[in-house]
């Protein structure tokens, strides 16, 4: 099979296993997009982390640290995909945290309240979802399938966060000022965490199927399914170009690009005191990598 | 080392493949697993394997091109349509 074969049989729905020929290119696109997922699984839960000792009741607490564990889960999934693709986990955790590496821009932002932690669980999940679902016909289909179990979590977190913002919007004045200003705060990563609108068919990602449909395509899917259920709550977006045409497609003040490109450059507000973390921990979890692979051996 | 994991989400149905985990040995790979694929109750039960254990086949040749046995091997719509003409029952329909 030639290149051009191979291109040609995953855009008519084709996909390929682990032990399949496919394009050097293919492998190397697959291992960049697949890891970067993997890192934002990891960098994910940092933001959220951070509430876990202050969230408001033993229910939430419970709640916050099962869907940190599920992430972290899910960034064990992913790297083992990126393993097999060439890419051993060790090696991506090194380019993570010497910066050399990206993850997603929302990660890269200052949680400042419990709002942004509903907000967060809310909004960013949706966001994540639909970029997931796009990825449930992958072209590299053991991709594919972890990709069943981790949307099938990420539903839920959603509900986690809606659950967390309406009991806020149910409660005093001072709860829906936090869930507003989150709003506010979130909506420009928000924005940006489709990727610019360039067209899919410039998209190498899209290319090659390894997802299946494009940035603005999953932004206005994002607008469409959760811009109502954001202002039915009496919640402002700020933005006041953000209507829906009667072609059905959202009309939104184009985001700055440039600041996305700064942040997921490793310059955003928290990117290196969260990879100083990701660091420290993973030098306090040294001994535990360790003692497991010599006593394995031992065994 | 690598076990790959199918998992049986209900009774009843077939174990379908999950995913891969890379681990020192089965104990740890049994572990994994459980986190992995059930700690939320979404699995009746896995199966782990070690990816060097399992014999794939995927050569299925067909030099004869035997195709009588397989649906596609009958192509009818032609033939039909002549012997419906040559019945005169071909305007009935």
């Amino acid at each position: 099979m030639t290149d051009a074969e191979f291109l040609e049989y995953v855009q008519s729905g084709g996909q390929v296993e682990v032990d399949d020929w496919m394009p050097e290119e293919f492998r190397l696109l697959l291992i960049k997009f697949i890891e970067m997922h993997g890192n934002s699984e990891l960098m994910g839960v940092l933001p959220e982390r951070e509430w876990i000792l202050r969230a408001p009741t033993l229910q939430r607490k419970l709640a916050l640290t099962a869907k940190v564990q599920d992430e972290v889960g899910h960034a064990q999934l992913i790297y083992r995909v990126v393993e097999d693709l060439g890419k051993p986990r060790e090696e991506s955790l090194d380019d993570l945290v010497a910066g050399r590496a990206k993850f997603h821009n929302v990660f890269h932002y200052p949680t400042k309240t419990w709002g942004d932690v509903g907000v967060i669980a809310w909004l960013v999940d949706a966001a994540a979802i639909i970029s997931q679902k796009a990825l449930l016909k992958c072209s590299y289909a053991p991709y594919a399938r972890i990709m069943k179990k981790i949307c099938w979590e990420e539903s839920f977190h959603i509900l986690h966060g809606r659950d967390v913002v309406l009991t806020m919007m149910n409660g005093t004045d001072e709860q829906r000022e936090l869930v507003q200003e989150a709003v506010t705060r979130w909506w420009t990563p928000l924005m940006h965490f489709h990727g610019n609108p360039i067209p899919p068919d410039e998209d190498p990602m899209y290319l090659w199927r390894i997802k299946s449909q494009g940035n603005e395509e999953a932004r206005q899917q994002f607008l469409d399914g959760y811009v109502p259920q954001i202002w039915e709550l009496g919640l402002e977006v700020p933005d006041p170009k953000l209507r829906k045409g009667d072609d059905g497609v959202w009309a939104y003040t184009e985001p700055d690009w440039e600041e996305l490109r700064q942040v997921v450059t490793g310059h955003g507000p928290k990117t290196a005191e969260r990879l100083e973390l990701r660091r420290f921990t993973r030098e306090q979890t040294a001994w535990v990598r360790r003692v497991v692979l010599s006593n394995a051996v031992a065994a | 080392m690598i076990f790959e994991v199918f998992r049986r989400e209900r009774k009843g149905q077939p174990f379908q493949h999950a995913g891969s985990l890379d681990a020192p040995n089965a104990v740890f790979a049994e572990a994994y697993a459980r986190e992995q694929y059930g700690r939320r109750g979404e699995s009746a039960a896995l199966w782990i394997a070690p990816r060097s254990a399992l014999r794939e086949i995927d050569d299925f040749v067909d030099e004869l091109g035997r195709n009588y046995h397989r649906v596609d091997g009958y192509p009818l719509k032609e033939k039909l349509k002549e012997a419906r003409e040559r019945a005169g029952t071909a305007g009935d329909r």
